[in-house]
């Protein structure tokens, strides 16, 4: 079980809102991800959920039983920080055994526990270390037992892997994955990251001041964003936002268009450039072209595309991948 | 830049230093020595005949010796479990946002700057007097009988006053220490269920141990050579009651006029401190390498 509603929640330090009256519904088993620009309030409304912060009004639901005065430690939820937060003097094995240990669980069956999340986690070598020496991804792989061995309602992930090198993130992100998969728990996952919330997440909340500006699975939210700021946030490299005459018959203040909805060539199309900077990495071509009257645009290519700095190319806009937004920002 | 050339280069640069240092410790130590093999007493002029081991056998079996040497290790054990579990405990609450904490903090180190006579006489004056004393009147506020602290528990008093003069130092230490503490590793315990004691034992108090040590090894040094509290409240006694080790060379060399025997308690004293020196430095030396 692992259901979470939250329900016209708000928190204020100070007199400073940082989370107006905000209703999210979490679903079971879901793999839920909370993006945002740095700032935006993802960490406190993790936190709120934890128990961590007291919400300032409105009520946070664990299974249909009210939870909203409930301390962290009873609602049911294990947290994963972003700094790992193991406790350095304490060997990996009791790090991973002492929220069993807090819960006065019978020692056999915290061996039994810790030894199942040791083998499932690759920690088994490395039980009776101390967290100094490990190295980071090992680490974070004690936090997440920590975290697993309670056998929690739902996960709360504070941007576990933002410590890690590229190489790493990209491994530890495919083990979170298959966790979710094994496991089937609720997981509530902040990131920065778009990628790793594309990737990862079987929903994505984007958050903006608190604000939750869009719900919804990641090919929704990347195909059919709310409003500007929705589509600018989802997507690397970023869309192309045009306005001015260039919008011409299509009835909008702003349209836009991903990088690799624009066609390329080099003799002919709507709109003429001369290429700024090319990114050639193989599998794709990144061309960030300027144009006389549109600014500058960034286009995708497929594979390689043989273009150099100066060159001159065209691009085509792919008519129905084309996103129109009204003077209010909202999508047509 | 640890090459050969570089590291004569400190060496010598260093030399004076460590010269200067050498001579300052070994010099006195080695007349202390000297005297100590003497017969050399300020009543008799004149006379520094060589007593061989004389001067130790008196003094390593004078009933006071080993009255002293309990005191000395029953007042420094005293002070130290006093200024370190009260220090844990006030560091704590400094640590605690509240109000007027500018003006707390400041009021809890305020006795460390108190001149150790001061300080002593301050104690025995205005609070233990029997008589005119602060406790003796509340005493009597409360309809009970003033007690004589300095005459009744002549160690314990000095050592509340020793412990007060040390607990700023313990707590100063422990503070910083206690700031040091990730706040993560204390959400993530409350997450993992322990309670305020639970998290005091499991994750405090292994994050203060290097601090613990720090102050207990620094204190140590300077409690075992504890002397102007006792000379201006009791003056080592009732009989031999408050003599430390330090406070009994004294009464050797100064009172007694006997500087052979007061030289041989000084080096007897010197022996002594090496001995919980080696001690503390192996507790610290499992302690400071994590
Ligand atoms: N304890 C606090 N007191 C006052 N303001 C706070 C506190 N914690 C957070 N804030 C403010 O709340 C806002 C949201 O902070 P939060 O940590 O949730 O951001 P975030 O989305 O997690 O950002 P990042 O991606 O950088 O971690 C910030 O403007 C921050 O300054
Ligand atoms: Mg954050």
């Amino acid at each position: 079980m692992g259901h979470i509603s939250l329900n016209q929640i708000t928190k204020t330090f100070g007199n400073v809102q940082v989370i107006p009256p905000l209703d999210l519904e979490i679903r079971d088993g879901e793999f839920i991800v909370f993006v945002g620009p740095s700032g935006c309030g993802k960490s406190t409304l993790l936190r709120l959920i934890a128990g961590l912060e007291d919400v300032t009004s409105g009520e946070i639901q664990i299974d249909g039983r009210q939870a909203t005065e409930v301390p962290p430690a009873k609602r049911g939820l294990a947290m994963v920080f972003q700094s790992y937060a193991l406790y350095p003097h304490m060997s990996v094995r009791k790090n991973i055994a002492f929220p069993l240990k807090m819960a006065g669980m019978e020692k056999s069956e915290i061996d039994k526990r810790v030894e199942g999340a040791a083998r499932v986690l690759n920690l088994t070598d490395y039980l009776d270390r101390r967290p100094g020496q490990l190295s980071g991804g090992q680490r974070q792989r004690v936090a997440i037992g920590r975290a697993i061995v309670r056998e929690p309602a739902a996960f709360l992930f504070d941007e576990p892997l933002s410590n890690l090198d590229a190489a790493l993130r990209v491994n530890m992100r495919l083990e979170i994955s298959e966790l979710h998969n094994n496991l089937e728990t609720t997981m509530i996952y902040v990131t920065h990251d778009q990628v790793e919330a594309m990737t990862m997440a079987d929903r994505i909340v984007v958050l903006q001041a608190g604000v939750i500006e869009q719900v919804g699975t990641p090919l929704e939210l990347y195909s059919q964003p709310r409003n500007i700021f929705v589509a600018g946030f989802i997507g690397s490299p970023k869309m192309n936002f045009i306005e001015g005459d260039a919008v011409g018959h299509s009835e909008a203040a702003k349209i836009g268009i991903r990088p690799e909805h624009l066609n390329l060539s080099t003799s002919e199309g709507e709109w003429a450039g001369t290429v700024n900077v090319s990114e050639h990495l193989g599998s794709d071509t990144f061309l960030h072209v300027q144009t006389e009257k549109l600014g500058t645009l960034t286009a995708r290519a497929d594979g390689e595309f043989p273009v150099r700095h100066g060159d001159k190319v065209f691009l085509t806009p792919q008519e129905d991948k084309i996103h129109r937004f009204g003077a209010d920002g909202l999508s047509i | 830049m640890a090459t050969a050339h570089s590291r004569s280069a400190a060496r010598i640069m260093i030399s004076p230093a460590v010269i200067l240092l050498l001579g300052w410790m070994l010099i006195p130590l080695s007349m202390t020595l000297y005297f100590s093999f003497l017969r050399y007493n300020l009543l008799m002029p004149g006379t520094h005949d060589w007593a061989g081991f004389l001067n130790y056998r008196f003094f390593l079996t004078d009933p006071a010796f080993f009255a002293a040497l309990k005191n000395t290790l029953i007042l420094v054990g005293g002070v130290l479990a006093i200024t370190i579990v009260g220090g844990v405990l006030l560091a704590i609450l400094l640590d605690q946002p509240m109000w007027g904490q500018g003006i707390v903090r400041i009021l809890v180190i305020a006795p460390f700057f108190v001149m150790p006579t001061v300080g002593a006489l301050v104690w025995k004056n205005m609070f233990m007097n029997p008589v005119n004393g602060l406790f003796a009147s509340l005493a009597k506020g409360i309809g009970m009988q003033p007690f004589d602290f300095l005459g009744e528990a002549p160690l314990a008093s000095i050592i509340l006053m020793v412990a007060w003069q040390w607990l700023p130092f313990a707590t100063l230490i422990l503070l910083t220490a206690l700031q040091s503490l990730d706040s993560d590793q204390l959400e993530a315990a409350e997450m993992d269920g322990a309670g305020p004691l639970s998290r005091f034992f499991h994750i405090m108090l292994p994050h203060l141990a290097r601090a613990i040590t720090v102050v207990v090894l620094i204190q140590t040094i300077f409690l075992l050579s504890v002397f102007a509290e006792i000379l201006v409240t009791t003056n080592g006694g009732p009989g031999y009651a408050t003599t430390n080790i330090t406070y009994l060379v004294y009464a050797q060399s100064l009172l007694q006029f006997d500087v052979g025997g007061g030289s041989a308690g000084g080096i007897v004293a010197v022996i002594l401190a090496n001995i919980v020196a080696i001690f503390l430095m192996r507790m610290i030396g499992k302690n400071l390498d994590i």
